[in-house]
């Protein structure tokens, strides 16, 4: 097990090292740099900018110097310093920006994958061991009807009823008469309240997939012979249920952390902007439309390192629960 | 259970009938099957697939998919033994399936195995784990670590090399032939008093299915036990049963021991069955498969289901009304109107083909 770990972690330093190539190749893309962007804005606004001063300016940046050495500067940063560069939109350091909004990204979506979780994990198993009960269906078409709508509608639908029915506004994070409050248990409350909708929302997005994904699993599996047997031992159904079929179809599901990974570093792009919150998701958005190179080479290097790093833990998840995967990883030793 | 002697009455099946609802229409999956079981006899069940074989075999058991199955008719009478050395009887057929009490009986009394060697055992579970959940169910006072032993002892008895390791192993790690070994050690995990076989060896290949079928027969030698052996295969059901029944589409076609059955066969399926296999001694060409398949699940018939493949059919009698089930022989029972007097051939209005 350890060697399999070791093996499958030193197969990844290639793969890093690509993503790194890919995500500086996105900063460079774009024609043009942020510098000579910002050079022609000043001079089309009329302040006269003189070319010392804008040769200084690139220069500093480091413009004049081959890409390849931007690169390394930048990768030594971010492997000896951690520092993933400047912002030049912001004026800030990449990791003064996502220090401030890290925190909010992680409670949500770490609070939202966890209701979905606790909501989708019964019922897929309700709805399998009741198929084509009448609770089965109503979840089913909740759940296709979750899959269908888009979330972002969702959140401004909702928002729009909330705020017509109660008068509270359920955008950002703080209601305007806490927003330059210090931090109090009034505040704090109304920090929660602005909190549920979007945990609901994103929470939900992820359940009706979750459902489809849980039931379907399920209902394969309890067909199984494995299954049949262990009834035939006269093993209670209840126990029989959650020691055989449902260990085996949360499988499928240990192997979606891969991707729900960078998500949770994200967090849901069109509602956080849809509800005014300041997650990472809207600030990917605008650092690549403002060519924001940095930010944005920076946010999509850290999404697909946690996408890999996401793979790898539901390997070895997964192959700490399931025998024969542990089986053929020693095999291939 | 040593005051019950080889051949007392076991098990009662009367009139069993179990249909599948399903969305393409009602599968009469088992329509009329009544039998008995003998302690340490073998009753072997024949049929081609889809005769619903399983399906009673799984009553028995309490194990049908219930819904889409729903038991309309018949009673299951286990004659089971007490600790006080008695007898007594529990009608199956009116215990909750899913109940204490056939869960008592489920791997207690009655030990099961299946067609599929590689699928039976739960993959993330060892070998050791999945037998020891039986008898810590069933057998009083057992711990985990004597119910380790019990399957250690078992594993051995069933011949599998160092059981000891095998206890611990997961059944990926094992062949075919040694699951089906392990699957045998779980049946026979609680003493039972009744073996039910669903062609357990059909999986496997011929030596391995020789020497399963042998490890079978002297574990019912040393445990008195009861066999319901379920089989396609003509040649294994001669090798082992007593008394063999013929099924086809949900009903018994013909019951009698195995000898009479195999040297004077009445029904004209049972005989069209006996003609399909090869003899050993005589030419290959011999081989005359059945005509005609088996008809669809979802037709309901009128009179004999056999009727449309049968050779010897009675226009005007065989597809007019259900055949009777007669007794031509002491012991030995046929549903075909072949043999009716010809007095209940007249009142039906028949005339020969
Ligand atoms: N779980 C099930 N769902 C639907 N139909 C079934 C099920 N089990 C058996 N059947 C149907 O019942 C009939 C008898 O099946 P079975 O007893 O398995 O036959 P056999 O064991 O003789 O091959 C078949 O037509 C089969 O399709
Ligand atoms: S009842 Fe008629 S059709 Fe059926 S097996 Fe006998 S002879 Fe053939
Ligand atoms: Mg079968």
């Amino acid at each position: 097990m350890v060697a399999y770990i070791v093996r499958r972690s030193v197969m990844l330093i290639p793969i890093l090292l690509l993503i790194s190539l890919v995500s500086f190749a996105i900063i460079e893309l774009p024609p043009g740099d942020w510098v000579t962007y910002q050079i022609e804005n000043l001079r089309a606004s009329g302040i006269e900018l003189n070319e010392d001063e804008a040769e200084r300016l690139v220069k500093m940046y480091g413009f004049d110097q081959p890409a390849w050495k931007r690169y390394v500067r930048w990768m030594r940063g971010i492997l000896f310093k951690f520092n993933f560069g400047w912002s030049f939109q912001w004026g800030k350091t990449v990791n003064e920006l996502l220090g401030e909004r890290l925190p909010l990204t992680l409670v949500i979506s770490i609070s939202a994958l966890i209701v979905s979780w606790i909501i989708a994990i019964p019922i897929g198993i309700y709805s399998a061991t009741h198929q084509y009960s009448v609770l089965d269906y109503i979840f089913t078409f909740f759940g296709f009807l979750g899959l269908t709508i888009p979330t972002f509608l969702l959140a401004m639908v909702l928002a729009w009823y909330i705020f017509k029915l109660t008068e509270f506004a359920p955008l950002g994070l703080f209601s305007i008469e806490y927003m330059d409050e210090p931090m109090s248990m009034e505040k704090f409350i109304d920090m929660l309240k602005h909190l549920v909708l979007p945990l609901i929302i994103i929470g939900l997005n992820g359940t009706g997939a979750l459902i489809r994904v849980m039931r379907g699993n399920l209902l394969d599996e309890l067909k199984k012979q494995y299954v049949i047997t262990a009834r035939a031992k006269g093993v209670n159904e209840m126990q029989l249920l959650f020691k055989y079929p449902v260990r085996m179809s949360m499988n499928p599901v240990i192997s979606t952390i891969g991707w729900i990974l960078p998500g949770i570093f994200s967090g849901e792009v069109l509602v956080s902007l849809v509800l005014g919150l300041q997650t990472t998701g809207p600030l990917l958005l605008r650092a690549v439309l403002a060519q924001d190179m940095f930010l944005a080479g920076s946010i999509v290097m850290i999404l697909s390192v946690l996408t890999v790093i996401g793979t790898l833990l539901s390997d070895i998840l997964l192959a700490a629960l399931d025998p024969r995967i542990r089986y053929s990883a020693a095999a291939a030793r | 259970m040593s005051d019950t002697g080889r051949g007392d009455l076991l098990l009662e099946v009367r009139n069993l009938q179990v249909h599948f609802y399903l969305f393409e229409g009602v599968v009469q999956a088992v329509n009329d099957v009544s039998f008995d079981v003998h302690r340490g006899r073998t009753l072997g069940i024949i049929g081609e697939s889809g005769s619903g074989k399983s399906v009673s075999a799984q009553s028995v058991m309490g194990i049908v998919p219930s819904p889409p199955a729903k038991q309309l008719a018949g009673e299951i009478r286990l004659h089971r033994a007490t600790p006080d050395g008695g007898i007594e009887t529990v009608d199956l057929g009116r215990l909750d399936p899913r109940g204490q009490e056939y869960r008592d009986v489920r791997g207690g009394e009655i030990g099961m195995i299946f067609q599929e060697p590689m699928t039976s055992f739960s993959p993330l579970h060892t070998v050791g784990d999945q037998i020891g959940e039986a008898i810590l169910l069933h057998i009083p006072d057992s711990t985990p670590q004597s119910a380790r032993e019990r399957t250690v002892d078992l594993l051995r008895r069933v011949g599998i090399p160092r059981p000891d390791r095998a206890v611990d192993a997961y059944p990926h790690e094992l062949s075919g032939g040694m699951r089906q070994r392990a699957m045998i050690a779980m049946a026979l995990s609680c003493d039972p008093a009744l073996l039910i076989a669903d062609e357990p060896t059909t999986a496997l290949d011929v030596t391995i299915e020789a020497q399963i079928l042998e490890l079978i027969q002297e574990l019912q030698d040393d445990l008195n036990m009861a066999i319901i052996y379920i089989s396609h295969d003509l040649a294994v059901v001669g090798g082992v049963a007593d008394e063999v029944m013929v099924m086809y589409l949900g009903l018994v076609m013909e019951h009698a021991d195995a000898e009479t059955i195999f040297d004077e066969p009445l029904h004209p399926y049972t005989r069209a069955l006996w003609q399909s296999i090869p003899k050993i001694d005589g030419p290959l060409e011999q081989l005359v498969p059945i005509s005609g398949n088996i008809p669809n699940p979802f037709a309901v018939h009128k009179g004999c289901p056999f009727y449309a493949r049968c050779t010897e059919r009675i226009q005007g009698v065989c597809d007019e009304s259900p055949p009777p089930v007669l007794e031509p022989r002491q012991g030995h029972t046929v549903r075909c109107f072949l043999y009716a007097d010809d007095v209940d051939l007249a009142s039906n209005g028949a005339t020969g083909d």
